[in-house]
């Protein structure tokens, strides 16, 4: 199909990975992956002929010389008790954080240009990223990529929780790809179904990785990932029958042509004998992969053999439940974060960790970031596990600077087995300038979600090895050990009410003002200046005639 | 006699139509080429927020895919929407917005950009789009990069009153500022001509200061009138689209590229009986004649096209990248990830070197204090004790 241009080679290859979850909902992950084997960075020979990868990142890549880049975008929450874990994870809203080479000498302006640059390319708000919401982790979010030097001085993270996801960052997104939305996977991305469900999520994800095995070199990679969970009774009619028209309102008519490998996995672990649900078209291809510390058995989908289509040239996968599925396996690792206290002055942040594991104690890095107007009193820190005080084995606090830096809390907390670690800390509302309120502030200020960074124990040994045919979900994440999986837990945003003043106010005291310096002053000065004449009255018609008639007479007038 | 009279006449009858033809042909032929642009651009703006202004919205979004559907590009629209309606947690159908009741036509589309959207519709931000004095570091899809032959449509609605229009419910843009910004425009020659629509309450008093050349305006309503809105949706719960924008989206639908509708018969569109408010518009400063104006010129992006008969000589293809020099000797060691969550590193980690700041200016200025009280109660020459 495709030549290889010679010197520089890259490959495509697009997955799908459709998870049936225990509350009757289903979640889809699509994963296009470009692997381009070239050097941004190189200064001698600037890199002109783009062909699968977008030459409009590649640009952005050279330009800022960006190390690692991770943008996401996201609509809704992802419920892990009700859901599990998904494959890649992402806070609501808008996320970006950024990995820069050393050779960058001025971080932040690089950081300024490179947010304002996004945010045309994805059609996003991303120049609300400034400095006052930015920060640079001290031990979380190491590089996902290769490298050794990990100086957190280039890292910089900031997240916009307010931030809006529709059709016109889905667009964009869909442009970057190497078949746009005409062939192959992502012909399903219809915006009025995936936006019309429980969660959306659509990431870019752009590292360096090893080449082949041996890893003497590198090569970038692009990953464009969205997941998505349909709701069983908005999209799904309260009817347990999911299928690739019934999801997408599309079906899959070919393969994308530019792409190596094309593929669509179903998750049938919990259904080994077919008892469950029933899959259809039936497929002898299965496979089994290691993922988020369980192994799971999925039937796979070739698209690049013809014979996929059937006589309809088109395959729409079809599930049908016929059993209850029993309860599911909780989550090992799960957080929530919520406000507390009363009234607009005070408040008292909580953040509650649960560690579901029986028997195994391990430890997770804790990240906050709160805006300023959020005065944290971390003297009133208190870390709790099992009703008993729990020191945290590394604290790093960056305090707020008023409009110029928000906080920055990372704790390295060892959680006990089977246990709940409660995380909690109070604050005080700041009272802003009335030009800093946005136009509807008694909506509320969002304060970022909180990131849990965590090695949690594997059931069942990782893969370590690095291979060019494992599929795509569950090589994201490098593995460095067979016992523990890295995980990364975001809690729910919080919306905080800040005391807001009543806008129509200066209006009513220019009013009132002026009304009471006319009638007060105007009237004083009136008193002053002006002299007064007594006004003979005018008398009435009778007594005029009466007087004309004296007057003649010459008798004395009446008054 | 009179049939040499009547061959006569009949030859005089015969060239006088010849060179009427003649004639209309070369105006058709000048008319053509008389527009004088060469570039479409669109601004459009909706300047509401909050849900029970949807219609503001479907508005801007109906005039979007008017101009979309005639040729405009979207790298040549700048399309600004202060809230998001389609994505809204109320909308009963996500990433849809309606025009007409009973879900006929969804205006928001599957391949829709907007440039500006929430917070960042502003006046300051509308008026830098116009006048071009945006920061360096501003992307190219929200930059106005007009010339001097770019015909430009600015389209906008939103709630206004005698002079003024609304801004996202806590600022005003007025018809002053807009003059003056088309004005800065014309001087620094950012548009050969500029079509102004807007559809608000008085939207009549918001093109009544306009003093630069080449300004074509319409209003939906007159001074002292408000523009009404069309029909709600029972199932949505809010009003769709206004009155006036509404047929005007009635009248656009008709007009393909090739049309030749001229901006008449855009004035007469929503007369009183159908809008309830008297439309306005505002020719003077305008200089062709509106009539010879084609909706295309500025809803459209007609293309002149050039047919050439020549052979073009390509250059020679693109060399292919000289190999990497790396590759001839080979790295011996094998380059590895990084660790996730390496936790004896990080409990081990040496606190963050801070950079140095000089001493901030209020505890310079108590030191200051300090030493003055102590020369002024010991005096200079007790120095020599101390040092």
């Amino acid at each position: 199909c495709c030549q290889r241009h010679p010197g520089s080679v890259d490959q495509f290859q697009e997955e799908l990975v459709i998870r049936p979850l225990h509350s009757g909902d289903i979640y889809a992950s699509f994963q296009f992956r470009t692997l381009w084997d070239t050097d941004f960075l190189q200064e001698r020979q600037k890199v002109s002929h783009y062909r699968l990868f977008p030459k409009s990142l590649g640009q952005v890549l050279s330009k800022f010389s960006v190390r690692e880049l991770h943008i996401s975008f996201t609509q809704g929450f992802w419920r892990t008790m009700q859901w599990g874990q998904p494959f890649i994870p992402s806070p609501p809203g808008a996320e970006l954080w950024v990995w820069f080479h050393d050779t960058v000498s001025d971080v932040d302006g690089n950081w300024k240009e490179l947010t304002n640059v996004l945010s045309g390319i994805f059609c996003a708000s991303l120049n609300f990223i400034d400095l006052t919401n930015t920060v640079q982790p001290s031990a979380s979010f190491k590089p996902l990529g290769l490298g050794n030097a990990t100086d957190h001085r280039f890292l910089r993270y900031a997240t916009l929780p307010r931030e809006i996801v529709c059709t016109e960052n889905l667009t964009p997104w869909k442009k970057l790809l190497p078949c746009g939305s005409k062939a192959g996977l992502s012909v399903l991305l219809k915006s009025e179904k995936l936006f019309h469900s429980s969660f959306h999520s659509q990431a870019v994800h752009i590292r360096p990785v090893c080449q082949d095995e041996q890893c003497t070199s590198k090569a970038w990679e692009l990953r464009q990932t969205l997941n998505v969970v349909f709701d069983l009774y908005t999209s799904g009619q309260g009817k347990k029958e999911w299928s690739l028209f019934k999801m997408f309102s599309r079906t899959l008519t070919e393969a994308c042509p530019l792409a190596t490998s094309s593929k669509v996995y179903v998750d049938i672990t919990d259904n080994p004998e077919g008892e469950l649900f029933e899959l259809s078209p039936a497929t002898p291809l299965l496979s089994q992969a290691v993922v988020l510390g369980d192994r799971r058995t999925y039937s796979v989908f070739d698209l690049t053999r013809a014979e996929m289509f059937g006589q309809l040239r088109s395959l729409n996968l079809l599930l049908r439940w016929k059993g209850d599925s029993g309860d599911m396996l909780r989550p090992l690792l799960h957080a929530e974060r919520y406000v507390a206290g009363f009234g607009l002055q005070t408040g008292e942040i909580h953040t509650v960790i649960y560690n579901n594991h029986p028997y195994r104690a391990f430890p997770v890095l804790l990240m906050d970031s709160v805006p300023w107007y959020l005065q944290l009193y971390i003297h009133t820190l208190t870390v709790t596990s099992k009703s008993r005080d729990n020191k945290p084995s590394y604290i790093h606090y960056q305090p707020a600077k008023d409009r110029h830096r928000p906080h920055l809390l990372e704790m390295l907390i060892q959680l006990p087995p089977h246990s709940m670690t409660e995380v909690t800390v109070q604050f005080e509302r700041a009272l802003l300038k009335w030009t800093e309120y946005t136009p509807d502030p008694n909506h509320g200020f969002y304060v970022g979600s909180s990131v849990v960074s965590a090695l949690v124990p594997s059931m069942v040994a990782m893969n370590t090895n690095f291979t060019q045919d494992q599929p795509l979900f569950s090589s994201f994440v490098p593995v460095k050990e067979e016992s523990s999986y890295f995980v990364r837990v975001y809690t729910e945003p919080l919306l905080v009410n800040l005391p807001t003043p009543d806008f129509s106010m200066p209006y009513n005291v220019i009013c009132l003002t002026c009304t009471v310096v006319a009638v007060g002053y105007g009237s004083f000065y009136n008193l002053l200046t002006r002299t007064f004449q007594v006004d003979e009255p005018s008398l009435p018609l009778a007594k005029r005639l009466a007087n004309l008639i004296r007057r003649i007479r010459g008798v004395p007038l009446l008054a | 006699m009179s049939h040499d009279f009547l061959q006569m006449h009949l030859k005089a009858v015969i060239s006088c139509l010849l060179i009427f033809l003649y004639k209309v042909h070369t105006t058709k032929a000048g008319q053509f080429f008389s527009s004088g642009h060469t570039n479409n651009w669109a601004v459009l703006v909706c300047t509401s927020r909050f849900w029970f202004n949807y219609r503001h919205v479907a508005n801007t979004l109906s005039v979007y895919r008017s101009v979309k559907r005639l040729g405009i590009p979207d790298s040549h629209i700048v399309l600004m929407l202060a809230d998001d309606m389609a994505c809204n947690y109320r909308n009963p159908k996500p990433a849809t917005v309606f025009s007409h009741k009973n879900m006929e036509l969804n205006v928001y589309g599957d391949d829709v950009e907007v440039d500006y959207r929430g917070y960042e519709v502003t006046v300051e931000n509308f008026l830098r789009v116009l006048t071009g004095r945006l920061p360096p570091s501003t992307p190219r899809s929200k930059r106005l990069l007009s010339d001097d032959r770019s015909n430009i449509l600015i389209y906008l609605t939103g709630h206004g009153g005698n002079g003024f229009l609304k801004f996202q419910d806590s600022e005003e843009i007025s018809n002053m500022e807009l003059a003056d910004a088309f004005e800065q425009m014309w001087q620094k020659r950012r548009y050969n001509e500029l079509l102004f629509i807007i559809d608000t309450c008085q939207g009549a008093s918001m093109y009544e200061r306009f003093y630069s050349p080449n300004l074509m305006a319409l209003a939906s309503s007159q001074v002292g009138e408000d523009s009404l809105s069309h029909q709600p949706d029972l199932a949505i719960g809010v009003h769709l689209m206004d009155k006036y924008t509404f047929y005007l989206l009635e009248f656009l639908e008709e007009v393909h590229p090739a049309s030749q509708a001229n901006m008449n018969d855009l004035f007469k569109v929503c007369p009183q009986s159908q809008c309830v408010s008297t439309p306005g518009h505002r020719t003077d400063l305008f200089q062709r004649d509106p009539g010879s104006v084609l909706i295309t010129d500025f809803f459209g992006s007609v293309r002149k096209v050039e047919i050439t008969k020549d052979t073009i000589n390509l250059t020679s293809p693109v060399e292919p990248p000289i190999q990497r020099s790396g590759s001839g000797d080979i790295q011996i060691e094998s380059l590895t990830y990084v660790d996730q969550l390496p936790v004896a590193e990080i409990i081990h980690q040496k606190p963050k070197q801070k950079d140095w700041h000089p001493p901030d200016g209020f505890i310079l200025g108590l030191w200051t204090l300090i030493l003055l009280v102590f020369f002024q109660t010991y005096g200079i020459k007790h120095l020599k004790h101390i040092f």
